[in-house]
């Protein structure tokens, strides 16, 4: 395959902020460097999975009874819309990029981003458009109540005729969201591309890059249809046009291709790198080899292309005619296929293997278990007549946070874990890790898993209140839900005093292969600086006795002297 | 690559009668899941019912042994391919099977393209959705739109409005439940007048969202008695999770004898959750987010009474 050569030193940017790099307060000022903005990115999403907690479980707390009686329904309508809009735009698509801030360059050994300024740019937008979202609550009228998918006409009745509204803030965060994504895409994808090192061919790259370059592929595809339907919806609500309006010759439907076009994909956007982080982790923790790499490297891109050709499925009761309804059936059916191929490669992956069960590593099964279900459930949803039935009901609430929480999230924190000491030079306490992880898996699997069921008896989402044949789902769903906020305690506890005490990491102490491992805890600004390793082998060699890199005892001493 | 294991000769007959046992119970349990998953549903009301039923039924099963087939494999893994502690050494390096991996991934492939191709089918037997005709807002929608020729009832025009739902049969009744005779094929046009809502009756396992500039024709054929919830499946607004109301299925006769008394009784407010919600809010001070007012109650014949319990 096709292997870049650069001269790593055209790409010494100067970092504009002065002062020393190790300076905390680097963290809290404009820096180009990839790794501080991963942090960055990281600490201010996880800030906003807190928010987004908090918004569920008052929620949770509303629904526990039938009766709407904890909040004003108007209020509940806008509690959901924004626990949905901050976890996706605040808390997952950050995360996500801050894991590729730190990966991305450390794994194909380059010293940073391909655009350091414009990588910096992309996160500043992030504070941004916080602002402007968490400003809606203090507006008039409050904050956006359309829900997150905010379909035309609810979504733009504009009650109190205010031109300031919380709507409209939303949409404007959403398309700033939407810049702020398409800046870190262009940035991901020309790095990997261009930026890896001697050697490392296509096929000699980690999985984590492969399913980030996947799905940063599907943000430069699909995101400028939502960006552009924010900004046509945004132009409905204030400025009087008519796309969307009936009243005006507008089509409300038309709003709801644009945004599924993306908004499909962007489920494969997120879940994506956690494949990635699951082959990581599933190969380091078995101490073996991943089955079938290029197989399950290749699979990312069938995933790509087939996720953008499903959108309609999201409309099958829409008034879609019939054959268009067949037709993206079976596109939606095909993308089973590729998932599959690599959900049996990590099972493939543990047998045989000499499994250890830290924390990352039950993160990572308990994921996977989860995945699994919410691919079963998905199937069921892809087909016609199912998803006639369960659509819009709790079914598809319970499937949707099965991928998007109880693989994707337990995903990403098996990655906060198991790179923790890479990056901030501190090994975490696995006791905490463990019960977090216990707390994490029971607590989700009572939320979500009772809830199906009331959606497959017909519970329609978004309500604020229901009929008393649902309670008894809702009430261990509750309870489920409270105890996710408890599992939120240790993990604090553990990251925070962690990286303030915690015992100082080696370079490499879960004995993983991969370019980062080769560096000290935490790296260096420019990771490799001047000797950048030529790789020789596939990735995950795992007891197959083969050098990863040209001279690699140079370079595991040097890790362990700096 | 080869396993580092050396490969035993003739058939590992303890490999192959574990696996034999593991395989015969997975597929009792998938077997028994799917019949239980009948239980998870509202009872069948409608001709459509059923065929979903069967058709979840097999997914279920299908998705069963799949589930229990990988997390059966993890768990063997779990039990038996535990590093000791302190041990550093490598599993087994094994780097993949081309055999394998072109098997999981046709096996795959043919199962979702069956499901896919027997949904289709399925699909055909629902047979509900007919054209969808555009209007002009402020146009008479039913102007050109097409009602089902094989229905024996109906068109019955269905309005939804923020929030309250309104039913208006060929002889000009308008009532604020839906009655409906037993066994017949019946044709709606699903009118909104303002925001997408959606026509979803769990019992009938139908749903049809009604958007606005456009009038659906849809069809089903009730096939048992009861009084039935409709439910409200698109997100509307404020008091969206209350605009609700029932469907009552009856014998023809029964029916028949509605819509002729009900046709000599006058116009008055039908249901409307909505506006005694917001009645309430406005009396203790109009606190909470902002909403659109709900739309005036619907004038109808009959208001129904939303105190009698549904059946499902």
């Amino acid at each position: 395959m096709t292997s870049t050569n650069f001269d790593p030193r055209i790409l010494k940017a100067p970092h504009p902020v002065p002062g020393a790099p190790d300076n905390w307060k680097r963290f809290f000022s404009i820096n180009t460097d990839a790794k501080v903005i991963g942090i960055q990115y990281i600490a201010t999403s996880l800030l906003f999975l807190l928010v987004g907690g908090l918004l569920a479980m008052i929620v949770r707390g509303e629904l526990i009874t039938p009766e709407a009686d904890l909040v004003d329904p108007t209020v509940y309508n806008g509690l959901y819309t924004m626990h949905g809009t901050v976890m996706l735009f605040l808390f997952l698509f950050p995360v996500l990029n801050g894991l590729n801030n730190l990966l991305i360059p450390t794994m194909i050994g380059a010293p940073d981003m391909a655009f350091p300024k414009l990588n910096a740019a992309a996160f500043w937008l992030v504070p941004v458009f916080a602002v402007l979202l968490m400003a809606s609550f203090f507006v008039p009228g409050g904050p956006a109540q359309a829900g997150w998918w905010s379909y035309p006409p609810v979504s733009i009745q504009n009650p109190l005729g205010h031109f300031f509204n919380g709507q409209m803030l939303w949409l404007l965060a959403v398309a700033l969201s939407g810049i702020s994504s398409i800046f870190g895409a262009i940035n991901f994808v020309t790095t990997i591309i261009r930026m890896r090192a001697p050697g490392m061919g296509f096929f000699k790259m980690p999985l984590y890059c492969w399913t980030a370059w996947g799905a940063q592929t599907i943000q430069l595809i699909g995101l400028p249809a939502l960006t552009g339907g924010a900004i046509m919806l945004l132009f409905d609500l204030s400025f009087g046009t008519s796309f969307f309006k009936p009243e005006g010759g507008g089509d409300p439907v038309l709003y709801q291709h644009f945004f599924w076009f993306y908004s499909h994909p962007a489920v494969y956007v997120m879940v994506l790198p956690v494949f990635g982080i699951f082959s990581e982790v599933f190969t380091c923790y078995s101490r073996k080899p991943l089955f079938g790499y290029k197989f399950v490297a290749l699979a990312s891109f069938g995933i790509v292309f087939l996720s953008l050709i499903v959108w309609v499925h999201h409309m099958f009761y829409t008034g879609t005619p019939n054959w268009m309804r067949i037709l993206f059936m079976f596109t939606t059916m095909t993308i089973a296929v590729p998932t599959g191929v690599k959900v049996f490669a990590w099972v493939a992956t543990l047998w045989r293997g000499k499994l250890r069960l830290t924390t990352p590593m039950l993160f990572c099964l308990g994921g996977l278990v989860n995945f699994i279900f919410a691919g079963i459930t998905g199937v069921m949803l892809g087909t016609v007549p199912i998803d006639i039935h369960v659509g819009n009901t709790y079914f598809v609430v319970a499937h949707f946070h099965y991928v998007i929480f109880n693989a994707i999230v337990l995903g990403v924190f098996a990655a906060v874990y198991h790179w923790f000491p890479k990056f901030t030079g501190h090994m975490y306490y696995e006791g905490l890790g463990k019960l977090h992880f216990a707390l994490t898996f029971i607590g989700c699997t009572l939320n979500w898993l009772p809830l199906h069921w009331a959606g497959l008896l017909g519970m329609p989402r978004r309500v604020a209140s229901y009929d008393p044949e649902f309670a008894i789902w809702n009430v261990i769903a509750s309870v489920g839900a409270f105890l996710l906020g408890v599992a939120a305690i240790p993990f604090i506890l553990n990251m925070v005093s962690s990286w303030a005490r915690g015992p100082k990491a080696p370079p490499n102490p879960w004995g993983a292969i991969g370019l980062e491992w080769l560096l000290p805890s935490p790296p260096p600004a420019e990771n490799f600086e001047d000797d950048v390793p030529t790789v020789l082998n596939n990735p995950y060699g795992y007891g197959l006795d083969q050098p990863q890199v040209a001279d690699e005892a140079f370079y595991v001493r040097r890790a362990q002297e700096a | 690559m080869t396993p580092t294991t050396p490969i035993k000769k003739g058939p590992n007959l303890g490999a192959i009668a574990v696996i034999t046992v593991a395989v015969a119970a997975n597929l009792a349990l998938s077997w028994l899941m799917a019949q239980w998953s009948y239980g998870w549903f509202p009872p069948q009301a409608s001709t459509a019912a059923p065929y979903v039923d069967n058709l979840f039924a097999l997914e279920t099963g299908i998705g069963t042994f799949v589930f229990l087939g990988c997390t059966g494999v993890m768990a063997w893994s779990l039990l038996f391919d535990r590093a000791p502690k302190y041990d550093e050494s490598y599993g087994a390096p094994i780097e993949g099977n081309t055999r394998l991996e072109i098997t999981w991934t046709l096996i795959p492939t043919v199962v979702v393209f069956a499901i896919a191709i027997y949904s289709m089918q399925v699909n055909d037997k629902l047979d509900a959705l007919g054209p969808k005709h555009k209007y002009a807002i402020g146009s008479d929608p039913l102007v050109g739109a097409m009602a089902d020729p094989r229905a024996t009832v109906g068109p019955i025009d269905v309005i939804a409005r923020q929030w309250s739902w309104e039913f208006v049969y060929p002889n000009g009744v308008r009532s604020s439940e839906l009655h409906l005779p037993i066994n017949q094929r019946v044709n709606f046009r699903l009118i909104s007048e303002d925001v997408n809502h959606s026509f979803y009756v769990p019992a009938f396992r139908l749903k049809q969202d009604i958007v606005p500039g456009s009038v659906i024709s849809f069809s089903l054929t009730p096939t048992k008695e009861g009084r039935f919830r409709l439910r409200d499946a698109h997100f509307s607004g404020a008091y969206y999770s209350q605009n609700q109301t029932d469907v009552l299925v009856q014998p023809q006769s029964t029916y028949d004898d509605w819509l002729k008394t009900t046709a000599k009784q006058p116009l008055q407010p039908g249901l409307s959750p909505g506006n005694e919600l917001y009645a309430k809010r406005l009396e203790t001070g109009d606190r909470g987010w902002a909403t659109v007012p709900p739309a005036p109650p619907p004038m109808v014949n009959d208001p129904g009474d939303a105190s009698i319990p549904h059946d499902a």
